[in-house]
């Protein structure tokens, strides 16, 4: 029992009990006047950050708690901000008030001088500075080039040839994600289809296409691609020529006297190309039409690459008009 | 007992010298000096944080099916980079806390660098000698962009990966070598070789917080050796900079803000999702989603790619210049050019070399402050243009009319907001003017019916 | 002040133009004994009233402008609902889509203007034009999530977002899913309304689609894990918070910690 009283007064004293400052004769910090009252609350807020920091852990413990991030959020949050708190508490009414001056640092302009010096008369009894540095400035650059060179082999730098490869050829079939070919006949207006290469990868940007079947009467695509759309059905590269995303909207419109035209839309910027006349651009930043994959309709009524790409696919680079996919 | 500290540190290291200077070292202490400080203590919880994250995160696009406790992504293919971000977030004890602290930690980061900005620009802060101080200040903000693109582009999830491809393609666009440098960078053609993630990974986690670390050191450095700026005032000149001591003064201020900052990102990350990359589902190529955005602080560029009329001149085989290379790559290049020439340009301009440690208030400045809020109010067009689309859906205003609109206000309204600065900073120094004269007048008076 | 009050008035204008343009300026029109009429006769008489001059004195629709005002003020449009049956007409008339101000306009989600025995007439009425499909009664019950969340990946999200948080394809609105009932998407699904695809059963089967109306349904309150979901939008909502929240209270926590004056 008298263990406790022991400890409560203690605790009594701690808080209730004033230090004495000690006094120099001359003060490198100015002196302030004591303000206890702001020190209990500074310990306050301390006491209340320990509290909130160790419910934390408690927190942590406990399984399956609804809303638990939520929670664990709160009381570390709490405990900083408490601790925030306390020291601008300390910062504003316990730490003394000093307006101090010093003056700004000037260059230093013997000791520039000196550097000088020291470079100039190290060098003094040179007598081919301009060769010397010449000689040890190609050494560093060539140094320079070789230490940087393996960096050449992070990818394959110098060909392109890679942007023009896709996988379709003449004769592969259209399949859906799961690999099952598409029909001709389960294609039907109004909505659109995302077809791959059989057997290829579908994350490759020159695989995915997506394909709509329009009414015949309203196809008027470029030149050379009469044969590109059997029965009205058209298929286009889904990425986007513009910054690579998937072409993933289709506007179909139900009533066509008051409603725009087919489009397939781009979600990232909004480019919009028309289906019927080639994948065209009508609206948005595009540069480049949607290539477009000729199509043909096997003997079993599977739908069929017709050849490669009207172009190469993919976002435009400098040589993308430069040659045919292959 | 610290009596004791202080000998032993200074035995082994002979630094009571420097430390006694260090800790009354003077710091003028305006409030708008504090938002770098904010900046550094984002830096700090970005650094704990994500060290904690890579503790957890797998950098590999190899394929898994999805196992976990989130019913909508049963039984999904997808990477396990994707799969130990939604493992963390949802199956982790205060892995999402964790997770949503570091991404809020980043978005403040870069806001509080925004503000240091403008404070130092339309203060005059960043002239000689402290020039080098803000080249040093942008390079880090570019290093910052680029270090949130790379750590939300790692969880592979739905909406990152349209933005990763948008890179690509910005990439592309570079005239002449841009495939060169795509190909490097992603090891092939887009999505790249698997190696892509490492080289990702590597430069989030290590290479470039390094880079922006020793950044911060360099200009912390700098700072302290040509003090700080400060206004004009009694006692405050270009010789004596007044202010408050580092110990015992500022110390508690500076812990403060410290804690104060960290308080306030953890309770964004305990109470505001941030980035459910378990709502947005994995990445492939072939997917994508409406109203995919980058975070706000590429949200200028998505403005510019999404504001750029169809140009893409091309002859004989050769495009010169692809499409996303004016909103992707020129329309930033050209806002850091401007940032980094300003100095320079101020100085060719005014003719004024000198040195400043006294700092303007903007209207004493009244061409720059002008300046400056015209090429800010054509930044920020930019940027909410981004968003038109958005608001379209919310308030019905039509899409493509904004993008119309835009392509007229994004030219005429910075001539607009740089004519009224001009005209506001002046009348403000008018009326100080006559304000000054009409207590002069009074002063002399009051002397004359004394006398 | 008064400039504030122009500014508060544009924005509360831009936000009363949507509702606007979409329902008859003058309402509907009804007959003047409801009560006393049968269902088919009232079916056909709030027909006449409100939707011949858009879709035609017996539903065969109008497909060029007409040199003469119709009733109501209205010169209408509209396609033919021969054979659309009495899943087109429940869709359109319970959303609101119809009755249209404007043939030019998009249909959006409005105030139901018709009272209930009212819709059951017309909805009888539009299904006896000819035959055609019923009001579907979709089993979201059903449906497995995940693989909602695919179907609803692949064919919805890009339009819709991925969270049915609505969005915009070149000129339309995909709208926002929240208050869009289990049969109103069923029904959706099928018919595309406006420049929306229209998804058959061959293209996606009953089965899948009562797997999409429960992933649907399951994200009109998505497992908001971390919070506040502002929105479920992702960055743009995020950045708000970011200068909105987090830069107000770091500026204002500045200004506790910093002096105030200058000088």
């Amino acid at each position: 029992m008298s263990r406790l009283r022991d400890w409560l007064v203690a605790a009594a004293v701690l808080l209730l009990g004033r230090g004495r400052p000690k006094r120099r004769e001359t003060r490198l910090v100015a002196a302030g006047p004591e303000n206890p009252g702001s020190e209990l609350v500074a310990v306050a807020l301390f006491l209340a950050a320990a509290l909130c920091a160790a419910a934390f852990p408690v927190l942590y413990a406990l399984d399956r708690l609804p809303r638990q991030t939520q929670l664990l959020g709160v009381a570390i949050g709490l405990a900083f901000a408490f601790l925030a708190a306390a020291m601008i508490v300390l910062a504003k009414r316990v730490v003394p008030d000093e307006e101090l001056d010093e003056n700004y640092s000037l260059p230093s302009v013997p000791k520039q001088e000196e550097l000088v010096g020291i470079v100039e008369e190290s060098t003094d009894r040179i007598t081919r500075k301009r060769l010397l540095g010449l000689a040890a400035g190609a050494a560093g650059a060539a140094v320079g080039v070789a230490l940087v060179t393996p960096a050449v082999s992070l990818g394959p730098v110098f060909d392109t040839s890679g942007f023009y490869e896709t996988p379709w050829r003449r004769g592969r079939r259209l399949v859906d994600e799961q690999g099952r070919p598409l029909l001709a006949d389960d294609i039907e207006e109004a909505t659109f289809y995302t077809a791959f290469p059989e057997g290829a990868d579908k994350e490759s940007i020159a695989a995915p296409l997506v394909v709509v079947r329009l009414d015949p009467a309203t196809i008027a695509l470029p030149a050379g691609r009469e044969s590109w759309a059997p029965d009205g059905i058209v298929a286009y590269s889904k990425i986007c020529t513009h910054a690579g995303c998937a072409v993933s909207l289709y506007r179909s419109p139900l009533f066509e006297p008051v409603e725009p035209a087919p489009a397939l839309v781009c979600p990232c910027h909004y480019s919009t190309f028309n289906p019927a006349t080639g994948g065209t651009v009508e609206f948005g930043p595009a540069g480049r039409p949607l290539p477009q994959l000729p199509l043909v309709v096997a003997a079993g009524g599977e739908l069929q690459s017709g050849g490669n790409f009207s172009q190469a696919p993919g976002p435009s680079w400098w040589g993308v008009r430069m040659r045919r996919p292959t | 007992m610290i009596r004791r500290v202080v000998v032993f540190v200074d035995e082994r290291t002979g630094t009571a010298p420097f430390l006694k200077k260090a800790l009354r070292y003077v710091f003028p202490d305006h409030w708008s000096f504090l938002l770098g400080e904010v900046a550094l203590y984002a830096f700090v919880v970005l650094v704990a944080t994500g060290i904690y994250l890579t503790f957890f995160f797998v950098p590999s696009t190899e394929t898994v099916t999805y196992h976990g406790s989130y019913a909508p992504l049963q039984g999904v293919e997808m990477t396990k980079a994707y799969e130990s971000v939604v493992h963390l977030s949802l199956e982790v004890k205060a892995g999402l806390l964790i997770r949503q602290t570091h991404h809020w930690a980043a978005n403040v980061f870069i806001a509080a660098i925004v503000l240091h900005l403008l404070r130092i620009f339309f203060t005059g802060a960043y002239r000689k000698p402290r020039d080098l101080t803000y080249y040093v200040g942008l390079v880090m903000l570019f290093t910052a962009l680029l270090e949130g693109y790379l750590g939300y582009s790692l969880v592979d999830d739905l909406l990152s990966g349209m933005g990763l491809a948008i890179g690509y393609s910005v990439a592309l666009s570079i005239p002449f070598f841009g495939a060169n440098l795509a190909n490097l960078i992603w090891n092939g053609v887009y999505p790249g070789a698997e190696d892509f993630w490492s080289r990702m990974y590597i430069a989030h986690v290590l290479l470039l917080p390094v880079l922006i670390g020793l950044l911060i050191g360099i200009h912390l450095f700098l700072v302290a050796s040509r003090h700080h700026t400060q206004f004009p005032g009694p006692k405050k000149t270009e010789r004596k900079v007044v202010g408050t001591p580092t110990y015992p003064g500022q110390t508690p201020k500076s812990l403060g803000l410290l804690f104060g900052t960290t308080s306030l990102l953890f309770f964004l990350g305990g109470l505001v999702q941030i980035n459910p990359v378990w709502l947005w589902g994995p990445y492939e190529t072939y997917l994508s989603t409406n109203g995919a955005q980058p975070d706000w602080y590429l949200g200028w560029l998505i403005g510019g790619l999404r504001l750029m009329p169809n140009w893409e001149p091309s002859a004989f085989g050769y495009t010169f210049v692809p499409n996303p290379f004016w909103g992707g790559a020129a329309f930033p290049l050209v806002v850091f050019a401007v940032l980094l020439l300003w100095p320079t340009a101020e100085r060719r301009i005014t003719g004024d070399r000198g040195f400043h440690n006294l700092l303007d208030r903007p209207r004493d400045a009244p061409w720059r402050t002008a300046f400056g809020a015209g090429f800010f109010t054509w930044v920020f067009l930019v940027f909410v243009a981004g968003s038109a689309d958005r608001i379209d859906v919310f308030f019905g205003l039509s899409y493509v009319d904004q993008i119309h609109a835009y392509w007229v206000v994004i030219w005429v309204l910075p001539l607009v907001v740089f004519a009224v600065a001009l005209r506001v900073c002046r009348t403000l120094q008018r009326k100080e003017l006559i304000e000054a004269d009409q207590r002069r007048a009074q002063m002399e008076a009051r002397a004359a019916n004394r006398s | 002040m008064t400039r504030r009050a122009l500014l508060l008035g544009l924005l509360l204008f831009m936000l009363a133009v949507p509702g606007a343009g979409a329902q008859p300026p003058q309402g509907i029109v009804r007959p003047a004994n409801e009560a006393a009429l049968s269902l088919q006769e009232l079916g056909s008489q709030l027909f006449a009233g409100n939707c011949s001059t858009c879709h035609g004195s017996r539903g065969e629709g109008i497909e060029s402008a007409r040199p003469s005002q119709g009733a109501g003020n209205i010169t209408g449009l509209g396609p033919s609902l021969v054979g659309v049956g009495a899943r087109a007409a429940d869709f359109y008339l319970r959303t609101g889509y119809m009755p249209l101000g404007d043939a030019g306009e998009q249909p959006r989600r409005s105030r139901v203007l018709f009272a209930g025995r009212e819709l059951d007439a017309l909805v009888q009425y539009v299904a006896s034009l000819g035959e055609g499909p019923p009001v579907p009664s979709p089993r979201p019950e059903r449906g497995d999530v995940a693989r909602g969340l695919e179907l609803f990946t692949r064919h919805c999200a890009g339009c819709h977002q991925v969270v049915a948080e609505g969005g915009f394809v070149t000129p339309a609105v995909a709208p926002p899913l929240d208050d869009a009932t289990a049969t109103q998407v069923a029904e959706a699904v099928r018919i595309g309304p406006y420049v929306m695809p229209t998804f058959s059963e061959k293209q996606i089967s009953d089965h899948d689609l009562n797997a999409i109306i429960a992933y649907v349904e399951a994200s009109k309150s998505p497992d908001d894990e971390g919070g506040w979901g502002i929105g479920h939008l992702g960055p743009v909502p995020e950045g708000m918070v970011t200068w909105l929240v987090a830069a107000v209270a770091l500026v204002a926590l500045c200004g506790i910690i910093g002096t105030r004056s200058r000088s």
